[in-house]
This record gives C-alpha cells, structure tokens and sequence, in this order.
C-alpha cells in the first residue's frame, strides 16, 4: 500500500517534465483543483452535515485575493497563496462564529446563508476590488517546471494531497469522530462532551482555508479573472454533486466523485452541450439524493463491510473507574433552580442534593419536572435561576461537553443513538471526550469492555436501527458508562421493558453502584424504586415534596396525595 | 435592481429622489414577499426548502411572456393557464417528496438539482440574453406631485397585499386554516382528529406553486428576464422569509418591504451595486442581536 502510494506519486510529480502536450497538464489540473474543492467542502459539511452552498464564495475569495495582490500589486505568486487561504479562512469564521450559535433550524439557515454569501462577496469583489472589467494576471511564474502550466499542476497536485491527508487525517482522529456525531445528533453530541461550536468553527476554517488555496491558484490558471466567472452557483452545484455522488461519509468519498463528475462534465463542455451538462447534473443530484444516499464510495464499502468477520479482541479485566468512593459527602448540590417554557413553570426552586457513592430515586408524576432537571443539569437547558455545585464546581452557565468531561452522563428516556454509527462506535465515541481523553483505539477497547458488560458485543458491528428497544436502552446504558462518570443520570432505563428484561436491567444496575458510581435513578417502576434506591426524592409541579428513605418517603401524605390525589376523609 | 453608474461616495440625494425611492423599494419589496410566501408557507407547513420556486416563477414568467409575445394573450389571462398549471406541479413535488420520505435537508439538495434543470431548461428555449415583455400596461403610468407610479408595479403590490392577507385569514378564521395550522404542529396527532394531512399537504404545495405563478406574471411586467437571474432572487426573498417568521403569510411581506425600502435608499445614497449587500446585513444582524427570534 505504501509503495504504490509512493509509486503513484512519483509518477504525478514526473508528468511536467516528461514534454506531454499541454493539454495534459490542464486536464489534470482541472480534475485535481474539482478533488480539492469537493473533499474540502465535505470537511464540513459531509462530516458534520452542514451542507454548505457558498464553497464558490470561499473559492472566489480565494481568487480576488491572489489577483489583487499578484495581479494588480505586484506580489510574488507564490506569497499571496497563504494570503488566499487565510483570506477566505477569515470570512468562514466569522460567518460561523454568527451562525453556528443558533439552536433551531441550523442545518437550513446554514446552508441559505453560505448562498446568500456568495452574492455578497461578488458584490464586494465587483465594488472594492474588480472595478468592472476584470483583474489581468501577468505574475512571474517561479521555475518549478519548465512550463507555466506544469507549474500550476504541480501547485494544484500539492494542494490536492494536502487536502486528502487533513481528509484522512481528520476522519480517523477524534476530531472527525465528534463531526460525524455532530452529523448524526448534535445535542446528545454536546451532552456526550463533543465541543460542538469549536469543531464546526474549526471544520469550517479548515474547509475554507483550502478552497481558498484552490482559488489563488485558480487565479493564475485562469490568466483573466472576472467576477462572472468566478462567483458560480454552478461550482457550488458541482460541488455538492461531487461529493454526494461520491459518498460524503467517507474521506476518500468526494474525490471519487470528483474524478467521475470532471469525466462527465469535460464530453459536455461546448456550447449548446454545456446546458445539457447542467441539466444532467442537476437530475444526478436528485437520483444520488433519493436513492443513493451513501454515494458511489459508500456502497461499495457497504458490501464489503458485511463480508468482514466483525473484530473482537480480548477483553483485559474489568478495572473500576472510580476507586471507591468516599460516600456521604454531597457530589452534587442544586439549590433554588428555576426553568420556564413560553410561561410553563417546569422547575420552581428545585432544592436536592445527590450523595457520593449513593443511588438517589427522583420519582414525580408526569410532568413534575424530572427530565427537565437532568436537562438542567446536564447543559442541555439553560437555567432562568438558582445554582447547580458539582464537586463544588459551579455548573450554571457551563457549556453542556465541559460539564460531561467533568463526569456527568445521562440516559435518554427515548434512546437517542447515533443512528448512522455502529454500536461499537456509538459507545467508544463518549472516552474520547470524557474526563480523560482517549484515542480512537483505547477508546474502542473501552467500549467492547462496556458491550460485554452489557451483552451486546455480538450487535458491535450493527446499526442502532437493528437493535429492539431492550437492546437499544442498554445501548443508551453502555454509551453512559463508557466515559466513567462521577454521577449517572438514568431517565426512566426500565419504561417499556417485559419484567424478565427488568429483571436484567436491575442485575445491571447493581453491578453498576457495586463499582461505586454514584447514580440519580429516575423512575416510575416503584419495584425498582424501593429495591434500588438509599434515598428518594419526591417531585411534583417542579418543586421538591419530600426526601428520605424510600419505605419513610413513600408513607407521607403529600406523596401519597401527588400521586393518587388527596383523600377526602 | 439594474441601474448602473453611480459614484462610489456616498452622496446626499434630493427629497424627491429619497421619495421615488422609497416607493420602488415598497414595490420590489412587494414582489419579495410575494416569491416569499410560497417559501414560507412549504417551510413553515410542509417542513420543505423550495429552491425550485424561484425557477417555478420564472418559468411562470417565461411562460407569460411568451405567450403575450407571440400568441399576443393578454398577461393577466395566461394566469388561467399557468396558476392550475403551476397547481399541479406543485402537488407532483409533493408527491415525489412524500413518496420517497425526503429529510428537509435533502429537500433543499432535491430542489436545488430542479432547480438547475428548469435553468438548463429555460436557457436551452429561450437562451441566456435578456427579454423584457412587452405590454400596454407596462405604459400607463401617473404622475402624484412630484412621484411617479406605474400600474404594474401597483398590480405587483395588490397582489402580494390580496395573497397574503387571503392567506392569513383563512388560516386564522376558517376551519380549513384550523385544519392546516394542527396539522403543521403536529401531523399524526391532527390526523388521529380526523384532519386529513395528506390531502392538506398536496393542496398547500399546490396552492404554494400557484402563487409562484403569480409571482412569475409580476416579474414579467417589471423586470427584464434571463436564466441565470434564477438564482440572485434567492438570498434577499429567503432573508424576508427568515426575518418575516416560516409557516406566516404576512410577515415575508412586511419584511421584503423592509428590504426593499432600505435597498432603494443604500441605492440613493451610495453605488446601487452595493444593494445585494443589504438583506444580508440585516440577516446578519438579527442573527447577532436577536437569536431567539430563531429558536
């Protein structure tokens, strides 16, 4: 593998000096600059699902940058080529540090904003910098190969491996394991420790720092730069074809495309073929959307994946995270917190405060607050008021992933499982933002721990959507307990479950508080409750009732009146 | 939109001109709100991202200007044609999304290869130069003091005004609109009432993508058309829909007015090139200042 790498590589650097005709050269060139700009656009937006429509924005930018240094100034080529990439870097950012704060609609006001940008940035360079009639490039071309078009291929051809490297590099480091679950759920992403907003912002610096290289040395290549021509809708289209086309949850995904939508476009380049050219992508886009979802790349790996005899090393002895804790001292400490919706008083005042090493049942009716509380309390929720300690830390105000890397990890009452990962990457993605931060193969070794804790190392290699409910929340179980944490929210793990499957979930439980976690088990199975808890703590209308030992709490008449309504003696 | 020229100081322009300004800004704020309140009623209802309705009303206006060119129909007859026409496309596209369960952000990629493909298709029959209709209508004008009006563009602003009132108030006052607001908060929900969803959704596509003919007549009698246009309508009327709220028929239109208006002026005052600049920045600065608006 690494020979012919080195093989293939020779061999692209050789084609200028061999005195092919230029054609040639240009021809590869274009392929080259199309790999470019589709593999980086898929940073961002096929890893993290942030479809993006203003990569020709970034590219132009990319663009003007060199032509108004080189071309107009005077400066020497090569120089303005970091001054491209950082150019258009610069703009990425500060579009994401605006847009990637909002909640709702983010994917769709994402991507109508990086087409708005277009427009805005071909109105800035036909203002500020064009003028009108376009920007001539007569540069120095430095004397890398004997001919200027060999030294833009050579150029391109070092921009292209560059982007294929951070490509492959990202996908298999942590990085792009946060952007794939920012893809998948971006909220349980956060909550698991993922820093959402940095890597957006970093994906997309990246992504657009790349498209802007590509530009500047498009400038040259294209010897006369116009804002018609630079600013396309059309290289966004392509882009996004490419990419889908090719299969934008794998690296190598967008250069296959790439290379098969260069081919296709080049027999539809003259004339009255150019619009049968656009039209014919335009109707892949919507066939590759419909019915090819993982692209050309991802179907291929998909036959080849089930033939693969799903790897299971040998699991090392169960080691306890947390060596005995101390129990008694107060973990967590929540005084006065409040939470309104539109009016609704969810929490009013929530006092409670969580033992080390104990396992606390928070019961309530219905809607008396309780997931709203480990909403709270995980990030998930800001706060109206009051105050949440952690170890004495103060939580309130704290981005969801800080508090999960300080121990907290929560269940989902619903499972919510990435559902385009695999259940062996479900589980080992909360290590590697956890307390300690793991690599990608410790952290995978940690998960298979937690699958055969569990029983569900035989589904390792599955999607979540072929597991059953019972299997599905102990997946929610096992992505909890993987990244070791201090206090374990449990949101209803037994609703739903047959009694045998209870049976199972409680036998988990145990073993669970014998490695000495401290756990908030909220719960309406009062079987559960009763057998499992040290202390219960009553919920009604998002205030708290009552407090104590189980058997105690549950005989006060304000509980028995919450739930079964007062008696009338 | 299209006046070229202008110095790039900013420059202190006479009341009458700040006047006639303002006006063509309400006026092409109208048309905004009208392309608008297709958008906003697929987003907000149907959880769908049209970009395909703006190549929807320029084919609308291709279409009208064909047919007042060469059959000599009058404009406002070929909405006979082209609104049932337009009707039934919508609902095709409904059907399409429906049957193979788009996400709403695939609707957005779907919609955006129809869209290149009604482009490809417009330039390959018409070609890529420039066509303005010609119409007696486009002639009668009024002079009020020192301003001048045209009755295409009050045409323009009457129907944006009939449309999106009609709109909000059949789905504030009648059952239907009920039937329609339910079913928009929650689907499975309205139909276990016994709301017919998917009969809902086919007729609000469908009304959607008649509007969009509207909207086509309307470009036709102001503006010159070509293909590659398509696409520069779609950041300002998509900022009038996200400022002006999804799913509200009046809000687009208050919004594109706003835009407009403020577009005339940077226009008046400084290099009218600069006016694609305009909705962006304000987009820009109610995401900076006002973030709940979109959570």
């Amino acid at each position: 593998m690494k020979t012919a790498l080195a093989v293939g590589g020779i061999v692209l650097c050789a084609v200028p000096f061999v005195g092919l005709p230029a054609f040639y050269e240009s021809f590869l060139y274009l392929l080259l600059s199309a790999i470019v700009l589709a593999t980086s656009w898929n940073l961002l937006s096929g890893y993290s699902g942030y479809f993006s429509f203003g990569h020709g924005a970034f590219f132009g930018v990319g663009v003007y940058t060199t032509a108004a240094h080189a071309g107009q100034l005077g400066w020497n080529f090569l120089w303005t080529l970091p001054l491209a990439a950082l150019t258009a870097t610069v703009l990425g950012v500060a579009l994401g540090a605006v847009v990637f704060r909002v909640r709702a609609l983010r994917g769709e006001l994402f991507a109508l904003l990086t087409l708005a940008i277009t427009f805005v940035m071909s109105t800035i360079a036909l203002n500020a910098v064009d003028g009108g009639p376009g920007i001539m490039m007569n540069v120095d071309m430095p004397k890398l190969a004997p001919t200027a078009s060999g030294v833009l291929y050579l150029l391109i051809l070092a921009a292209a491996a560059l982007t294929l490297w951070t490509a492959y590099a990202m996908y298999h480091s942590r990085f792009g394991t946060g952007l794939f679950a920012i893809h998948d759920d971006e909220d349980v992403a956060e909550v698991m420790g993922v820093p959402t907003y940095r890597f957006k912002l970093a994906a997309f610096a990246i992504s657009c720092a790349l498209a802007g290289l590509a530009g500047g040395i498009h400038a040259v290549f294209v010897s006369y730069v116009t804002v018609a021509e630079t600013f396309s809708i059309a290289l966004a289209v392509n882009v996004v074809l490419m990419s889908a086309l090719g299969g934008t949850r794998h690296w190598l995904g967008p250069a296959v495309g790439a290379v098969a939508i260069t081919l296709l476009l080049y027999a539809f380049t003259s004339g009255q073929a150019a619009v049968i050219g656009r039209a014919l992508t335009g109707l892949i886009l919507i066939v590759v959307i419909v019915a090819m979802p993982a692209g050309i790349l991802g179907e291929i790996l998909k036959r080849f994946r089930t033939k693969q005899a799903p790897a299971r090393p040998v699991v090392r002895d169960f080691v306890s995270a947390n060596a005995k804790q101390e129990s008694g001292e107060p973990l967590l400490v929540v005084r006065g917190v409040a939470k309104a919706f539109k009016g609704v008083q969810a929490l009013g005042g929530v006092d409670l405060e969580v033992r080390r090493g104990e396992i606390l049942g928070l019961v309530g009716p219905n809607g008396s607050g309780k997931s709203t509380l480990i909403n709270v309390v995980s990030g998930h929720y800001a706060v109206d008021g009051g105050s949440i300690r952690f170890e004495g830390e103060e939580l309130v105000g704290m981005p969801a992933h800080r508090i999960a890397r300080a121990g907290i990890a929560r269940t989902y009452q619903i499972p919510r499982p990435f559902p385009q990962m695999t259940v062996l990457q479900n589980v080992a993605l909360p290590p590697m933002f956890g307390q300690v931060v793991m690599d990608r193969a410790s952290a995978e070794e940690e998960a298979w721990r937690w699958l055969a804790f569990t029983g569900l190392e035989a589904k390792a290699h599955r999607l979540p959507s072929d597991l059953n409910l019972h299997e599905r929340k102990f997946l929610e179980l096992a992505r909890a307990l993987a990244s070791r944490p201090k206090l374990l929210f449990l949101d209803e793990v037994l609703s739903g479950l047959t009694p045998v499957e209870m049976d199972g979930a409680l036998r988990l439980i145990r073993a669970i508080r014998g490695q000495g976690a401290t756990i908030v088990f909220v719960e309406h199975v009062m079987r559960a409750v009763m057998e499992l808890t040290d202390r219960v703590v009553v919920l009604t209308y998002g205030k708290t009732i009552a407090s104590g030992a189980p058997q105690e709490v549950m005989r006060d008449p304000q509980v028995v009146g919450a739930y079964l309504g007062a008696a009338h003696a | 939109m299209g006046r070229a020229g202008g110095e790039d100081h900013l420059t202190v322009p006479s009341a009458t001109l700040l006047g006639q300004s303002v006006l063509s800004g309400v006026f092409i704020g109208a048309l905004y709100g009208l392309l608008g309140l297709g958008l906003s009623l697929s987003w907000g209802m149907l959880r769908q991202v049209n970009l395909a309705h703006f190549a929807l009303a320029f084919l609308g206006a291709y279409v009208t200007f064909q047919l007042a060119a060469v059959a000599k129909v009058d404009p406002f007859v070929t909405l006979a044609i082209t609104a049932p026409a337009f009707f039934g496309l919508g609902m095709a596209l409904h059907w399409f999304f429906l049957r193979f369960s788009v996400t709403l952000l695939n609707t957005l990629l779907v919609t955006f290869g129809i869209t290149s493909i009604f482009e490809a298709g417009i330039q390959w029959y018409w070609t890529a130069d420039f066509h303005r209709m010609e119409s007696a209508y486009a002639a009668v004008r009024w002079k009020l003091g020192p301003l001048f009006l045209s009755l295409t563009d009050l045409v323009t602003l009457g129907f944006a005004l009939a449309l999106a009132l009609g709109t909000w108030a059949v789905l504030r006052f009648t059952d239907l609109g009920k039937a329609i607001r339910a079913t928009t908060e929650d689907a499975p929900i309205a139909a276990a009432f016994g709301v017919n969803e998917k009969l809902l959704g086919y007729l609000v596509s469908g009304l959607a993508a008649a509007v969009a003919a509207v909207a086509g007549l309307c470009l036709a009698l102001n503006h010159t058309l070509a293909p590659v246009q398509i696409y520069a309508w779609m950041g300002v009327v998509f900022a009038a829909v996200m400022m002006g709220g999804l799913g509200r028929p009046i809000g687009p239109l208050v919004a594109g007015i706003v835009i407009g208006v403020s577009e005339a002026i940077t226009m008046a005052v400084t290099n009218p090139t600069w006016a694609p600049l305009v909705s962006f920045s304000l987009l820009i600065a109610i995401l900076l200042f006002r973030p709940a608006r979109f959570s």
